[in-house]
């Protein structure tokens, strides 16, 4: 056994994966959420105004890297779906399946900030551009794997299928994006140009990356935090778990 | 004839399926009769004004057609899995890809073929310009196939429950929109008198594939649903 | 069973360390057992005990937690299940549609034809002659639990796992259960069954299989 697989052994193993989270949690919050103000301060006070936009242009600090994380969760939970099928690792199904939630939560917020700002940029809060098209398939795509997951009784069968359901989606999501940008250049006259990256000044990058930054950071935070659970529920009849829960000398009642 | 090899086995599905579909002939109507009762309502709703209608017709026929589709999907492995026999299929020594290949394509021939025959009355009912309807047609044989197996994927992963209709049409509808998004860009393409051939080779290339890959697909989402 | 002094024959069915749990909870085994060619096997336990759990994964429809089951001493895995098995579960696995003899007819078609064996042949042997053209929504429970035998006759496979092969059946129905599992081992197959009641069979008593549910 090679050291990758000897590391994912060890981490794979429910108590030592709780222990490890467990004591990891709450510095990735407490890291988050600094992170987050710093790049939040730098964001809304220091940058200034943009000569276009004005103020209005703010919002890119909480929608960028909402949209960053939405695909980066997509990514990360294919990653351990693929895992969980061919390898059968229980942590890696939990962790596809926790973050299935935040993943879907961080399209939402990408979608509301979005039509927040497209009303005063373009006037409408809805338009067929590309990107925001491909973003509600992957919304629906997150809905599915959830839906899917909360369907099935059998709570490891239910992970696999939902795990399944993740890896054509992960095929799913560039064919969706090729075809709504074919399906856009077809239907011109309501193509807005987005913000591109390059354009960007320093003073708003850094902020940026920052809240980047702590996206990351809070979504592995996140996604530890209910993988530990759901690992609990799915454990509840083992010793390590009630010993973890009600304390040392709980495990042999 | 020798029995118990892969060919006889698919044979003896396609026939028993056929055979079943015949003794409930009348059911086999029930999408294109949904499909058909979707388009009338758009009249009714927007008004029966020709020019109007022939600009949206194509979108309308197809969105009709890809719900038809949907519905019909539940039954691919429904009653098959009530009474038993597709355990018996899942035990069968045969490559199980082949055996739901198999029945996918007669699933096509009994419920998206009669959608086809019918797309020509409907487009009729909508004013779609008669020069679409040979584009209609070619992107409908093109695209129903690639929905019955995309979709069979999807019912192979709810087939234990009681009631999916919902949560299937929230799976397959991602994997829809590429399709839905080609099939009718050919035709809208050819209605503007623009190139419509790129979408419908498009659409041919995914079919391509999707005959080889989504088989297999489903008999691992099968697996996997059915322990 | 008869075999030659001083030659152990492989066994045609082997369990080697055979458990399975769902969502980790252990629902049988580890079970180690033999069955040989000639024998009629019951595999007794309570309610919940996981007897048809046992029946699904020996067959291969369901993946072992741990263990693994040699078939004439070859590994059974999911991507090569064999003629060799067949299974008779909870549902009949008839299309009510269809006739009997077009059910027959399916089966054969997929899982191949002992020969020496016609359908209509089974259909007469398990005592259902003149109902070939009948279709199975007309038959009665029994009926069908007949048809479902007469499936057993017609496929190759030498193990049969037979789940509750007795229920919905009446006296001269569990007789013909019995003379079929009797007439199956004197041709060499092999058989475990799955059973609430204790039924004699009639050449004595069969070889138990005790399960008990691993608390």
């Amino acid at each position: 056994m090679n050291t990758l697989t000897l590391w994912f052994h060890q981490f794979g193993s429910p108590p030592i994966f709780h222990r490890v989270t467990a004591r990891l949690s709450p510095w990735l919050y407490a890291s988050a959420t600094l992170i987050g103000f710093i790049g939040l301060y730098g964001g809304l006070v220091l940058a200034p105004a943009d000569y276009q936009q004005s103020d209005a242009y703010r919002i890119i600090f909480v929608h960028v890297p909402c949209a960053w994380m939405s695909l980066f969760a997509y990514f990360f939970m294919a990653i351990n779906a693929f895992i969980a099928l061919v390898w059968r690792i229980k942590i890696s199904e939990i962790l596809a399946m926790a973050s299935a939630p935040i993943g879907a939560v961080f399209t939402a917020i990408t979608l509301a900030t979005g039509s927040i700002w497209g009303k005063p940029m373009w006037g409408t809060w809805w338009t067929w551009d590309a990107r925001l098209t491909s973003e509600l398939v992957l919304l629906f795509l997150y809905v599915g794997v959830i839906g899917l997951y909360n369907a099935i009784e059998d709570r490891r069968q239910a992970a696999r299928a939902a795990a399944f359901l993740a890896l054509v989606g992960i095929v799913n999501v560039p064919i969706v994006h090729f075809s709504v940008t074919w399906w856009n250049t077809l239907h011109q006259g309501s193509t807005v140009r987005l913000l591109g990256p390059s354009r960007i000044d320093s003073s708003m990058l850094w902020p940026l990356l920052l809240l980047a930054l702590a996206t990351h950071v809070w979504f592995f935070a996140s996604v530890f935090a209910r993988a530990r659970v759901s690992l609990l529920e799915l454990e509840s009849g083992k010793d390590w778990a009630r010993s973890a829960v009600l304390g040392p000398g709980a495990a042999h009642d | 004839m020798r029995y118990g090899t892969t060919a006889s086995a698919c044979a003896a599905l396609i026939r028993r399926d056929l055979v079943l579909t015949w003794r409930r002939r009348g059911d086999a109507l029930n999408p294109a009769m949904f499909a058909m009762i979707v388009v009338v309502m758009f009249p009714l709703a927007l008004g029966p004004e020709p020019n109007q209608l022939a600009r949206i017709a194509a979108g309308i026929l197809l969105v009709a057609i890809l719900l038809a589709g949907m519905l019909a999907l539940d039954n691919l492995f429904r009653s098959d899995h009530e009474d038993g026999t597709l355990e018996q299929l899942v035990l069968s020594p045969h490559p199980l890809s082949l055996l739901l290949a198999s029945r996918i394509i007669v699933h096509w021939l009994t419920t998206a073929l009669p959608l086809i025959v019918v797309a020509p009355l409907l487009a009729e009912m909508l004013h779609l310009p008669r020069s679409v309807l040979p584009v209609l047609l070619v992107a409908l044989a093109l695209a129903t196939p690639l929905l019955s197996l995309l979709g069979a994927v999807c019912v192979a992963l709810t087939v234990g429950m009681r009631r999916s209709g919902m949560l299937l049409a929230l799976l397959v509808l991602p994997l829809y929109v590429p399709v839905l998004i080609f099939a009718a860009g050919a035709c809208n393409a050819a209605q503007a008198g623009l190139p419509f051939l790129a979408p419908l080779l498009w659409l041919g290339a995914a079919l391509a594939l999707a005959l080889v890959l989504a088989p297999m697909a489903c008999a691992a989402a099968l697996r996997i649903s059915i322990t | 069973m008869v075999h030659v002094e001083g030659e152990t024959p492989v066994p045609l069915l082997h369990a080697r360390g055979l458990s399975y749990a769902r969502n980790d909870e252990s629902i049988f085994g580890p079970l180690d057992f033999m069955l040989h060619r000639g024998e009629v096997v019951l595999i007794e336990g309570d309610n919940g005990s996981g007897k048809t759990t046992l029946l699904k994964v020996l067959s291969g429809l369901l993946e072992p937690a741990t263990g693994n089951i040699l078939l004439d001493g070859e590994e059974l895995t999911l991507a090569r299940l064999s003629h060799q098995v067949a299974l008779m579960g909870h549902l009949p696995g008839l299309k009510s549609d269809l006739s009997a003899i077009e059910n027959l007819d399916f089966t054969i078609g997929v899982f191949g034809l002992r020969p020496g064996i016609t359908p209509a042949l089974a259909l007469a042997s398990v005592g259902l002659e003149g109902y070939e053209d009948v279709a199975i929504r007309q038959l009665s429970a029994g009926q069908k639990k007949r048809v479902a035998l007469a499936r057993l006759l017609l496929v190759p496979a030498a193990l049969w796992l037979l789940d509750e092969p007795y229920a919905n059946l009446d006296k001269e129905g569990i007789d013909l259960v019995n003379r079929l599992l009797d007439a199956h081992a004197r041709r060499g197959g092999a058989a475990l069954i799955t059973s609430h009641g204790a039924y004699a069979f009639t050449t004595g008593a069969p070889r138990r299989l005790p399960l008990r549910s691993a608390a």
